[in-house]
């Protein structure tokens, strides 16, 4: 495990360090470094569900809805009344707070998911996602439809990328531990760990948990980078967005996820002059992606294709 | 009392709607244990054929008339028909062995592909366009009631429909091999049974349904845009897995509550806002009771 607490270390230096020097980078592409870092994030903890532990969420929006409203609240309400040295303080705590609610919910997920299996469970956490969304659009006091506003941009290159590297650091020393074996047991034969003695409903809740615990930090990151939150910026297509990376990078592989977050961050915008065609090429990607590389596109050696 | 039975009314038209549309996912699901998320958007372009056949077959026999609208529902079904036997040949044949959840990403993704496709200016374009009247129109008044003609036709065509799909799954012999297809594949090849013919007949049966549906839906909506599949393939997504997926009366059973569920909430005031997220709440506490649906059996996996 040292070696992975190393690289934690150099990753977050890294991240500070290179903050330092943030202001010397083009805004433009100051703010898709950190739309990396939050996808990274996004990517790695989905990754955990789907990947690790093998199951199918189709709802990683609504923990991330719930982690940036909630953080942009406590930040909008809070800011004002203690003094801006306490600034990192308030926004850690609001990220938290954040993550924590997010945990909660993915708690809730996780409940129904005990006893439901493949397309079944992609349907009730797309139906999660939605309903969050709905709930999101009716709130008066986070902006309904309209959105929320004016939310104070704490999120730096610094931030983004020390958290991106907790979440990889913590995710991938949770499943390589010896309790987290338990994880990619469940995921390759639910009826053969359990007569191991392994408990597949603990794991996949607190697979949920601890996915919608990051979810929810990266949308605290989001709303704190963006200013603006609206509801329809965590729909169906945003879940499917962070599907795409996690297939695109090979279900249960880490590196492979990361790389395909930064990749799938960095396609719409150097398509961008192909703007009208953009999703038409997103959407044959999948398809095409289905069809020629299941496993991923860094997966080279995997026992199995894909987690079923 | 009137508040009620209108809302009856109005459910009972838009529920069949959704068992319409409901039919055709469950009814791949029984032979392929997928779900088909670009059934939306076959929907979408039954009610986009019959946008372009109108001013053809009008000239013909002038619209709003019965003969003309049959002609262009028909016409609608066939072309949506052939899609979808293309959509399967195409995109999910290839991947018939693979496991489900890979068919289920590309089902997104053909999902996606059609839509943005369609919303691209060269094609459809993103705004809504007017549907065409097909047929006349008539508000019948029954006390303090009213029932529009369009919803009785709804009603009607989806019963027709629904007795026609149980004639053709029970009676016929196509319907027979469906069942067994669906209920063990391997078995019924070595029967010598054809299963991509019977395969390319569900997707063609199932979008042809989805054409019709299209058109119903079409006739009560303002207007039509390429995502208008999305919110009712969506409810009757739910509907299916409500009534239990693969059955077919459940489809039906589903959509038909869904449909009335929905009414309800939306004529409660404090409840309309809500409406997009009650028909999955419904669908959550309904599965942590009945994980299989309403009419699904719960499958024991074996070791």
């Amino acid at each position: 495990m040292t070696g992975a607490k190393r690289w934690l270390i150099a990753g977050i230096v890294l991240a500070v360090v290179v903050s330092i020097f943030s202001a010397q980078f083009n805004r433009y592409h100051l703010g898709i470094i950190i739309d990396i870092g939050i996808n990274i994030i996004l990517a790695v903890s989905l990754n955990l569900i789907n990947g690790h532990t093998g199951q199918f969420s189709l709802g990683h929006a609504g923990f991330m809805a719930v982690g940036g409203y909630t953080a942009a609240k406590i930040s909008l309400v809070v800011s004002p009344m203690l003094p801006p040295a306490l600034q990192p303080m308030i926004f850690l705590f609001a990220l938290l707070a954040g993550g924590g609610l997010a945990a909660l919910a993915g708690l809730g997920v996780g409940i129904p998911s005990l006893r439901l299996r493949g397309d079944y469970l992609a349907i009730v956490t797309l139906g999660f996602g939605e309903i969050i969304r709905v709930v999101v659009q009716n709130m008066d006091s986070v902006g309904a439809a309209s959105g929320l506003k004016g939310i104070p941009k704490y999120t730096t290159l610094g931030w983004a990328f020390s958290l991106a590297a907790v979440t990889i650091y913590f995710v991938t020393a949770l499943v390589n531990s010896t309790y987290g074996r338990g994880f990619i047991a469940v995921s390759d034969d639910e009826v053969a760990a359990s007569s191991m003695g392994i408990n597949p409903v603990r794991y996949k809740v607190t697979a949920f948990v601890t996915g919608a615990f990051f979810a929810g930090i990266a949308g605290g990151l989001y709303a704190h980078h963006k200013q603006f939150l609206s509801p329809t910026g965590f729909d169906f297509l945003k879940s499917i967005d962070i599907v795409v990376m996690v297939i695109l990078g090979g279900m249960g592989r880490t590196t492979g996820v990361v790389v395909a977050a930064i990749l799938l961050t960095l396609l719409p915008e150097v398509l961008r002059q192909f703007s009208e065609y953009r999703m038409i090429i997103y959407s044959l990607l999948i398809i095409v992606l289905m069809m020629a590389r299941p496993q991923g596109l860094f997966t080279w050696n995997r026992k199995k294709g894909g987690a079923a | 009392m009137d508040w009620l039975l209108q809302q009856l009314i109005n459910g009972l038209a838009l529920g069949s709607i959704y068992a319409l549309i409901a039919l055709g996912y469950t009814m791949v699901y029984g032979v392929l244990r997928f779900i088909n998320f670009a059934h939306a958007d076959v929907l979408m372009l039954g009610a986009y054929a019959a946008y372009f056949l109108a001013p053809a077959v009008n000239s013909i026999f002038p619209l709003p008339s019965l003969t003309g609208t049959l002609i262009i529902v028909l016409l609608s079904a066939m072309i949506c028909a052939a899609i979808g036997i293309l959509i399967e040949i195409l995109a999910y044949r290839p991947l018939r062995q693979r496991p489900r959840l890979t068919v289920l990403i590309t089902a997104i993704g053909v999902s996606l592909f059609i839509e943005f496709t369609c919303q691209h200016k060269a094609v459809f374009g993103a705004d809504t366009k007017p549907f065409p009247q097909l047929l006349p129109e008539h508000d019948f008044h029954l006390g303090g009631l009213v029932i529009g003609s369009n919803d009785l036709v709804v009603v009607v065509t989806t019963l027709l429909l629904l007795g026609g799909m149980w004639f053709i799954v029970q009676r016929t012999k196509m319907g027979t091999a469906m069942r067994a297809v669906s209920f063990n594949q391997q078995a019924a090849a070595l029967m010598g049974i054809n299963i991509n013919r019977i395969i390319s007949f569900t997707f063609g049966l199932g979008s042809a349904l989805a054409a019709v549906a299209g058109i119903l839906y079409a006739l009560k909506a303002p207007g039509i845009d390429p995502l208008m599949g999305v919110q009712p393939g969506l409810r009757a997504f739910i509907a299916a897995v409500l009534g239990g997926i693969g059955n077919l009366p459940g489809a039906a059973l589903g959509g038909l509550l869904l449909g009335l569920l929905e009414t309800f909430a939306g004529g409660i005031s404090g409840l309309s806002n809500y409406r997009d997220g009650i028909a999955f709440a419904i669908l959550i506490l309904i599965l942590l009771f009945k994980p299989a649906g309403l009419l699904g059996k719960a499958t024991i996996e074996k070791v």
